[in-house]
């Protein structure tokens, strides 16, 4: 298609292993999926879908208890999996930034906003602190903060949570990174500050040519930012392709499960299409297609062997002995 | 709005909270949390109250459930005014109004079972003996798809869809006219979510319940609601009929929400009306209409003349451009 991709996962794999190594939770299970610079990928799943370890995974910043356990990850040509400690330091905060859920927790609340910003800027680009505060306001005023002057010598409690989260996301871009992981990023703003934050993120991935991650379990915020997704489901990427193909022909029933479920304005349904039963334990998985307990087109075949990853199209892969045909849902 | 009398009322209904300060806890200012609202619930209809954090809504739910008094206007109840019950009419009242919050991991003891979860509004309010209590409290385990196994298990042993489950059985012992349900699905996962909204309406059909349904997910609201009521800043700026209100808002505020709502599918074009700027603090309102500090269509009027709600196009709003 394009030239080289930004980042390429090939079957990548993080386990969770217990002190004695008894007990191992595969989070991440034999992942591929690769992301053009400057595009947008949807991760979505529900919680314990081992969304976020995936992205812990990309950044190496796994908890001591977590392994990889195989596979690669490239990233602008080169194999992060073959870093040094010191190296990926240089790489995390300069070319990979990350935005959390909660922005009280990713901000220091001892510190002003301006040392805040303009550490990164200190760090990775060796600027002074006259200069890097001086980038500071230019950045807080990227990200449309009010009177970045004042507001800079502030502290984050003296902010709104849609300023903070705000806050945050200058200090991801501060040194222009190529790829943006942002982890649940609006989940604690309110609607209509969601949908300014949202529009700032695309403006600033359209002015500094920055390829996104959105982490989420809401396939709204999928359908409004993303060119591709991905859904996970117990700790494996169960398809993965392009929006619009995906919302119109979802080939994995877990997929079309999802999207039949949620509530859409207007559509006069009297019920929802709920998928029964319960995510499973990603300590103790069924055999098999770990969706096969709750899949209406489960067959014996599935309870017996986890289905391979098989090629619908070009950058669409879906795991499921019986894809959906493509057309209309 | 309902040709049936209303099960409840809210007139002129306001929550005025005084703002102290200072050792001699001086009061220097009061958040009007909500101010002069009037509402409406029918027998066996949902009212959804949508509206971002700081508009209200939740202290409405509170003077529902009578966890806050009003300091101003009133609440009926069956045509009954709720600050003039006698001790014997507050019990019946809580009786037949039960609530179903959002965290379903802390709104139930760890330390109970869930049967004696379920059982406690019975015991405190009803003389039944064990065989009875047991009795019913099977009863509501199985109305809310839970096995009847779950009767003897804690809470731990339990997802959040099932506690959530667990929560509405217990709000359901004392048969409820009426449930509060606040946020009761934010905190679940996508594919259960559907499952409790299932739940909800098979019950209401059921039991001919009515419901204060409260949340920011306009979707579900739009789903779930037979009127919606948005609210700004302490005060309903728009109310009407579900269907008309999603599809054919006329506030600004109200098409700004609906506007900011996510798409359910890519090729959802929507026409952009982000508004700038936050909410502002509901201790120092912006005079007249409180909106006109981001409204996209401002007019010199709106800050001095407060506009009041109006039946414009089978819905009541308030807002000078009608």
């Amino acid at each position: 298609m394009s030239p080289a991709p930004l980042l390429e996962l090939r079957g990548l794999s993080t386990h969770y292993v217990s002190a004695r190594g008894t007990r191992v939770v595969r989070a991440v299970d034999e992942v591929s999926l690769s992301l053009a610079a400057g595009s947008t990928l949807g991760i979505v799943g529900e919680s314990g879908s081992g969304k976020s370890t995936l992205a812990l995974t990309i950044l190496r910043l796994l908890p001591p208890a977590a392994r990889i356990t195989g596979g690669e990850i490239h990233f602008d040509g080169e194999d992060l999996l073959a870093k040094s400690d010191t190296e990926m330091r240089r790489i995390r905060g300069k070319r990979i930034a990350m935005i959390l859920q909660d922005p009280m927790a990713s901000l220091n609340p001892l510190f002003t906003i301006g040392d805040q910003v303009s550490e990164p800027l200190r760090v990775h680009e060796g600027l002074g602190r006259r200069r890097a505060w001086s980038r500071a306001r230019e950045l807080m005023k990227a990200v449309r903060i009010p009177a970045p002057e004042t507001r800079v010598r502030e502290y984050p409690h003296q902010m709104s949570g849609g300023m903070r989260q705000r806050i945050v996301g200058a200090i991801a871009i501060s040194c222009a990174p190529q790829l943006l992981i942002a982890d649940e990023p609006t989940t604690s703003l309110d609607l209509t500050i969601q949908a300014q934050y949202l529009n700032l993120l695309r403006d600033l991935q359209r002015q500094h040519q920055l390829a996104l991650i959105f982490i989420t379990h809401n396939l709204g915020i999928v359908a409004k930012m993303c060119d591709q997704v991905a859904v996970m489901y117990a700790g494996r990427l169960v398809e993965w392709g392009p929006v619009t193909r995906i919302f119109d022909a979802p080939a994995h029933p877990y997929t079309r499960a999802l999207l039949d479920s949620i509530p859409r304005m207007g559509d006069g349904r009297a019920r929802l299409t709920a998928i029964d039963g319960q995510p499973p334990d990603l300590a103790a998985l069924p055999p098999g297609c770990a969706f096969h307990p709750r899949c209406p087109k489960a067959a014996a075949q599935c309870r017996e062997q986890a289905p391979a990853e098989t090629a619908l199209g070009p950058r669409h892969t879906v795991r499921c002995f019986f894809p959906a045909a493509a057309g209309p849902r | 709005m309902t040709a049936t009398a209303p099960l409840l009322e809210a007139h002129d209904l306001s929550k005025h909270f005084p703002v102290r300060r200072g050792v001699l806890a001086r009061t220097i200012g009061v958040v009007r949390a909500v101010d002069g609202v009037n509402f409406s619930i029918g027998p066996g209809k949902t009212l959804g109250l949508v509206g971002e954090s700081g508009c209200g809504k939740t202290t409405t739910a509170k003077l529902v459930l009578r966890l806050e008094e009003p300091t101003g206007g009133a609440l009926t109840f069956e045509g009954r005014d709720l600050g003039r019950l006698d001790n014997g009419g507050v019990m019946r009242y809580r009786r037949s109004v039960q609530a179903v919050f959002q965290d379903p991991f802390a709104s139930l003891n760890p330390r109970m079972r869930v049967d004696a979860i379920i059982a406690e509004p019975l015991t405190t309010h009803e003389r039944l003996d064990r065989d009875e209590v047991a009795r019913r409290v099977a009863r509501l385990i199985d109305m809310v798809g839970l096995p009847e196994r779950a009767a003897r298990l804690f809470p731990h042993e339990f997802s959040g869809g099932q506690r959530q489950r667990i929560a509405i059985a217990r709000a359901l012992a004392l048969s409820p006219r009426l449930v509060v349900l606040d946020e009761p699905v934010s905190a679940l996962d996508v594919s259960i979510r559907a499952q409790i909204l299932n739940l909800l309406r098979d019950l209401q059909a059921q039991l001919g319940l009515s419901y204060l349904f409260i949340t920011h997910d306009l979707a579900a609201v739009a789903h779930m609601s037979h009127t919606i009521a948005v609210m700004y800043l302490g005060q309903i700026v728009e109310m009407g009929d579900a269907a008309t209100i999603a599809s054919r808002p006329k506030h600004p505020y109200t098409q700004a929400l609906f506007a900011a709502a996510l798409p359910s599918h890519p090729s959802e074009q929507r026409e952009e009306l982000v508004l700038t700027g936050e909410v502002p603090s509901p201790l120092d309102p912006p005079a007249a209409c409180r909106f006109h500090t981001r409204c996209p269509h401002v007019m010199p009027t709106c800050s001095v003349h407060a506009p009041v709600l109006r039946q414009i196009d089978a819905r009541l709003v308030s807002c000078h451009l009608y």
